[in-house]
């Protein structure tokens, strides 16, 4: 049991000792100069001014220090819950805005994660070995994983939104209204809520209902099947085994896969100008904003590392195996 | 799972004598390929795609950027997809952005299928520290967001072409396959002829190439598919943030461009539709055709 979380907690750190270095290294390793490059995008006519930013973020970023100190510096600061200050929305510092930012980002990747995992195997456990539910599900779950998140995001948007105007097609929240906790503030909020969040969730269900099914099927083919239907097991007892055992994986799949979805929010934020990280990250972007991307990148990694650990968890808490030994029963 | 009964394992049927096992199997695969309504359908479309991406833009008297024709022209006779707010003809941007979109899926899931296959043979066959680390640096890369990572070296990066953008994907992309490879090659490597390849002083290299990869090799093909299909989703991410190759064409771009310009708003939805149902077109039929190539190499798989 220690072992298995010590590994775990192990690769994370890693993974996020890995995440903080690249994101120090990109900007230095780059070819050519990124002060400099940042600068002709933002294509100042004047030259005097040029140069005094270019003075101002060389200090910025601490260019004049020996790498090694730059790099200790960047992790002091990052300790120190100092991101850096925000361009695009001066001066507020990059930590506020992105605090700002995650309720959003949470409050539609959860319920859609949840829901469309569950309501996914569902459909899929469902769909396996049953003719004509594997056909209208599988071709529908493959045009669904293949769908770029974007695109439904802009059909959903064009086609509820615009053209039916049932739901807001951008915003989080009405224009005239201002964050309170009052009735007419939360209905706007569920309302902006909705599209973004069917959105992830229909591209998310497909691969869940596919990969479900195609373990169900390979449990049916597995000997404790024969054997349960050799005995004469009713039919649903032995899905019911099947089922049990395909969870497992897809659970795994589910840590595999929050990388993919949390990309998938942003794009999807970015299409209905839903004010989460995905919207930060596009605003900082097309304002050369790096500060912002890079804290809200870490902020990202930080995220994933967080949610990959919980399903470590619940995956120990559901596996028997995992189970029992932590009870101390057979080793 | 009760009333099919599988067909009798052909490898082993009877009447096939066991001398022409040199081209037997191979015939026999393409017997179901050919009788593999998904695999039919699924390759017919990205072949028809790929087609029209080669084939059409050479045809075509403008470029894709060219602004000639009245703008928000809907779809006609004149115009196929349409005209965008600069008057640029949609259906030359769609043919070449097909053609990108193929390019980038190509490159990038080959890079990725080479690394990916790389690390999870030398790990499998290996063991021991070599594939602790491996298994290591893998989880490391898989945990990471690849998009996000993405977003950060290709907002560093000041122009690059497709070339260039499907090398960062595949470098960020290949961490799934390397765990599905591992796990192969580990059953396979400890099979009885591998152990003979072994005793008899084989490299180590030669045994992977030639001992272990044929027999998974549809196992590694079914992988590049699926990586081809990451790396199109990945590129079109990529290109709809606007962190695209700055020369070309390509569907993701055509997409930023429709919201950048409010194509939304203003119910252009010729601007937009097309380009994301290219992909999903062809990243689907590319799926569709994998469970088709599944089933007609996996006869467990095969529902007659």
């Amino acid at each position: 049991m220690r072992k298995y979380f010590g590994r775990k907690i192990f690769v994370y750190a890693l993974t996020f000792f890995a995440a903080v270095t690249i994101n120090w290294m990109i900007p230095r390793l780059m070819p050519g100069d990124p002060i400099k490059s940042r600068l002709a995008r933002a294509s100042l006519n004047d030259a005097g001014a040029a140069e005094a930013l270019y003075g101002y973020f060389n200090k910025m970023f601490g260019l004049d220090l020996p790498l090694w100190q730059q790099y200790l510096n960047f992790w002091v600061s990052l300790f120190q819950g100092d991101l850096g200050i925000s361009i695009w929305n001066f001066p507020t510092p990059v930590i506020d805005l992105i605090l700002g930012a995650v309720p959003y980002s949470l409050g539609l990747l959860l319920p859609s994660i949840i829901l469309s995992w569950l309501v996914g195997n569902w459909f899929g456990a469902y769909a396996a070995r049953s003719k004509w539910l594997d056909n209208t599900i599988l071709p529908i779950g493959y045009i669904l994983t293949a769908t770029p998140y974007m695109w439904l995001a802009l059909l959903l948007a064009w086609s509820l939104g615009i053209v039916a105007g049932l739901f807001p097609a951008a915003g989080s929240y009405g224009l005239s209204l201002q964050p309170a906790f009052t009735w007419t503030f939360i209905s706007s909020l569920l309302e902006h809520w909705f599209l973004p969040f069917l959105s992830l969730f229909l591209v998310a269900l497909g691969g869940w209902a596919i990969g479900m099914r195609n373990m169900i099927i390979y449990e049916l083919e597995s000997e404790y099947s024969n054997y349960l239907q050799a005995l004469g097991a009713p039919r649903r007892l032995i899905r019911k085994y099947a089922f049990r055992n395909a969870m497992l994986p897809q659970l795994t799949g589910l840590a595999v896969q929050l990388g993919t979805v949390v990309a998938g929010a942003l794009l999807t934020e970015i299409v209905f100008s839903y004010q989460g990280l995905g919207y930060l990250i596009l605003q900082a972007i097309q304002n050369q904003d790096f500060f912002l991307l890079q804290g809200t990148f870490l902020f990202i990694v930080i995220g994933v590392l967080i949610a990959n650990f919980i399903i470590d968890i619940v995956y120990a808490l559901v596996d028997p195996r995992v189970r029992v030994q932590m009870q101390g029963g057979a080793k | 799972m009760t009333a099919a009964q599988p067909l009798p394992d052909p490898t082993t049927a009877p009447e096939e004598p066991a001398v022409a096992t040199p081209k037997a199997p191979r015939l026999e695969a393409l017997y179901f390929a050919l009788r593999n309504p998904k695999l039919v359908v699924g390759l017919s479309i990205v072949l028809l795609f790929l087609l029209v991406g080669l084939v059409v833009p050479p045809f075509l008297e403008h470029t894709p950027g060219e602004r000639y024709a009245p703008p928000l022209l809907p779809p006609s006779a004149e115009h196929w997809f349409g005209t965008t707010q600069f008057g640029q003809d949609l259906f030359t941007q769609f043919v070449y952005g097909i053609r990108s979109t193929f390019l980038v899926g190509f490159l990038g899931g080959g890079i990725a299928a080479v690394i990916g296959m790389t690390i999870g043979f030398v790990a499998g066959y290996k063991g021991g520290w070599i594939d602790e680390v491996l298994n290591m640096l893998t989880n490391v890369v898989l945990v990471l967001p690849t998009l996000a990572v993405l977003f950060i070296i290709a907002a560093y990066v000041d122009s690059y072409g497709v070339v260039t953008q499907s090398f960062f994907i595949g470098m960020t992309s290949w961490p799934w396959a390397a765990r599905a490879v591992r796990s192969q090659a580990l059953s396979l490597s400890s099979r009885d002829f591998v152990d003979l390849a072994r005793l008899s002083g084989v490299r180590p290299w030669k045994i992977i190439v030639r001992d272990i990869a044929p027999n998974m090799s549809s196992y590694l093909f079914m992988t590049f598919i699926l990586l081809f299909g990451g790396a199109v989703l990945a590129a079109a991410g990529l290109d709809f943030v606007g962190l695209g190759p700055n020369d070309g064409m390509s569907l993701g771009l055509i997409m930023h461009q429709a919201v950048k310009w409010g194509a939304l708003q203003l119910g252009v939805w010729w601007w937009f539709v097309p380009p994301g149902l290219g992909i999903t077109a062809i990243v689907g039929s590319m799926y569709v055709m994998n469970v088709g190539l599944d089933e007609v190499f996996n006869p467990k798989l095969r529902e007659m």
